[in-house]
């Protein structure tokens, strides 16, 4: 028999109570690579698996900051470096009348820094991921919830993994071909 | 008044995670396509095939095929331009202001308010660009490099409108599509048809629902709705300054800013009641979109219609007290003028019969709002019309004094774009769910995680 690599071990839970339970739970019992899905944001829920800050904001910050610097500047060289213009006597360097500009191109760059960095962040697009091989993970964008403990975990053990699981008494525990 | 009313609910009791989900999805995966739906859909699309005949003929002949001379320039490209940017500007009040201030009945109307913002700022970036009169040469607008050395002039508003509504544009898209990302893997999952699950499940890259992700999607959705909530607020300030910053009478006033976005936001909530009421009707939505929501929307329109009614107000009294000859004569002309009628409608339609949204049976009756919102977009369609057109007719010289009449190809051109309006929303409402699932199952009770 050809041995297939184990992925990670599922259990599914049907409401979103038992699912943050048992993974705070099992972040408790020293269970670090694990990982939860949910049909719809649970704050608790990421809190309980140990994810407590992203980096989303902090790339905002930076795509804002050049979109405004850029803004900024564009029109700066523009005006003042390339092709200068007198209008009604004013210096060259009007800036007020760039502000406009200045401010919708730093929304704009962060905007995009906003979904773009999330999706990077987050690792999509991904086609194709182990999860998606078990039949009832379908459920997981309707109405259930999973908790995965990664085969990459130290702690992991196929059986007292598995046994560690059925303690929380899940709908189903699936092992999760890689 | 002490005893406050329970507030009618926004979602019906008695569902669950997995009923939301049928319900929203089988409109799209399952429910056959009605022949009501084609029927709309196909007069939606004549009409576009309008709007495109007109554009044809326009790009053949130029702008002359339009009522637009001196002096009264701007003409119906401008008036539809501000409408229908104005109109947009509820989707994104809805999607991301009332997100920032925690009004989760939002979570109903937000996904087609959305699409209703993509597909009329699509109609009104048309209209600039049809009115430049070189219209194949629209990019000149961008700064690019080029071997002309010429630069757009940034001291123009309307240089800062380009940035402003393209910026918009591409920010309302992003905030839709963010929002769409998780219902479409619903769709991807839930779907029998191979080719579906294929398009869904490419459009929703991947997503699987881990908690690491929602809470990255999480922070960038509210960061998203924090940089939309000024940016709506600039777009129309900025479509506003297209006036304000000239000299002619009528336009060059500071009240214009506050009083377009209300406006905006007027015309806007009427128009997402226009759609919601038919849309809940015929698929059946009564216990998404509820009574509540068509209160709030109602309450939303009479609040930003009193703005509205005090700019006019200012407007009319700067024109008598300010002492100006010309903003007097503005203000008489719109009185007594060739335009009047146009002027007493718009205050009819904007400022006398909303009022009756003060009464609360109408406010939660479906038929009467849809007729009330009708006029409304009615009465700030004439807003920009008389803010245009009056204006310009009869500025500071008797001797270049004119009139406007709009011609056939006006007229074709505007209601094509109502068409090609329509036709996006048929399509969206088929192949989208239009109502956003995820944010629904978050309201239902058994969401909620007690600690």
């Amino acid at each position: 028999m050809k041995h297939t690599p184990v992925y990670g071990l599922m259990a599914e839970f049907d409401n979103p109570e038992a699912v943050v339970h048992a993974a705070r739970k099992t972040y408790e019992a020293g269970y670090k690579k694990i990982d939860a899905y949910s049909p719809f944001p649970i704050e608790a829920l990421s809190e309980a698996i140990g994810f407590h800050y992203n980096f989303v904001p902090l790339v905002v910050l930076i795509g804002g900051i050049l979109g405004g610097l850029s803004g900024f500047a564009l029109q700066y060289w523009i005006h003042v470096i390339n092709y200068p213009v007198v209008v009604g006597g004013r210096p060259l360097n009007s800036w007020p009348a760039f502000i406009v500009v200045t401010f919708e191109m730093t929304i704009l760059f962060a905007g995009i820094s906003a979904v773009f960095g999330m999706l990077a962040l987050n690792g999509l697009p991904m086609p194709y991921h182990p999860v998606f091989n078990v039949p009832r993970f379908a459920l997981a964008s309707k109405d259930r919830f999973f908790l995965i403990v990664f085969s990459s975990d130290p702690r992991y053990n196929a059986l007292e993994t598995r046994r560690f699981l059925e303690s929380f008494s899940p709908r189903s525990i699936s092992e999760v071909p890689s | 008044m002490d005893e406050q009313p329970t507030p009618a609910p926004v979602i019906e009791p008695g569902y669950t995670f997995g009923t939301v989900t049928d319900k929203i999805s089988s409109i799209v995966l399952t429910r056959p396509t009605s022949n009501g739906w084609f029927l709309g859909f196909g007069v939606a699309f004549l009409v576009t095939m309008g709007l495109l005949y007109a554009i044809g003929y326009l790009f053949l002949k130029g702008v002359g095929i339009w009522g637009v001379n001196i002096p009264v320039g701007w003409g119906f490209a401008i008036v539809n331009f501000v409408w229908w940017i104005g109109i947009g500007h509820a989707g994104t009040l809805i999607s991301a202001i009332l997100l920032l201030l925690r009004q989760s009945w939002r979570n109903s109307i937000n996904r087609f308010a959305e699409a209703m913002t993509l597909f009329a700022v699509a109609c009104a970036g048309m209209f600039p660009v049809l009115h430049l009169g070189r219209p194949w040469l629209a990019y000149w607008l961008f700064p690019y490099p080029n071997t002309m050395n010429v630069w757009p002039q940034f001291r123009s508003p309307l240089v800062w409108d380009v940035f402003a509504v393209s910026t918009y544009a591409t920010i309302s898209l992003l905030f839709w599509f963010i929002g769409l990302i998780p219902d479409l893997a619903t769709l991807r999952d839930r779907s029998d048809n191979r080719a579906a699950k294929i398009i869904y499940g490419m459009a929703a890259m991947g997503w699987r629902g881990s908690v690491r992700h929602w809470a990255r999607y999480e922070t960038a959705y509210l960061l998203l709705a924090g940089l939309a909530t000024p940016l709506v607020l600039s777009v129309h300030t900025v479509v506003s300054f297209d006036f304000a910053i000239g000299q002619v009478p009528g336009w060059h006033t500071t009240i214009f800013p506050p009083y377009f976005v209300a406006g905006a936001i007027y015309s806007g909530f009427a128009m997402v009641l226009m759609l919601a009421i038919p849309i809940r009707k015929f698929y059946g939505l009564e216990d998404f979109i509820t009574e509540r929501h068509l209160n709030n929307s109602a309450k939303v329109m009479l609040a930003t219609g009193l703005i509205v009614a005090y700019g006019y107000g200012i407007e009319a009294f700067m024109g008598w007290y300010g002492g100006n000859r010309y903003d007097a004569f503005l203000l008489w002309n719109r009185l007594h003028g060739p335009y009047s009628f146009f002027y007493y409608m718009l205050l009819l339609c904007n400022i006398g019969i909303p009022q009756v949204l003060w009464i609360k049976r109408l406010r939660t009756s479906p038929f009467w709002l849809f007729l009330i919102s009708g006029v409304v977009l009615v009465g700030m369609w004439l807003e920009r019309f008389i803010i245009v057109v009056v204006s310009l007719q009869r500025d500071f010289l008797t001797s270049s004094w004119g009139m406007y009449y709009p011609t056939r190809w006006d007229w074709m051109t505007f209601i094509g774009t109502i068409g090609f309006f329509l036709a996006c929303m048929f399509l969206f409402l088929r192949v989208l769910p239009m109502i956003s699932i995820f944010e629904m199952r978050t309201l239902l009770p058994e969401a909620e995680v007690k600690e």
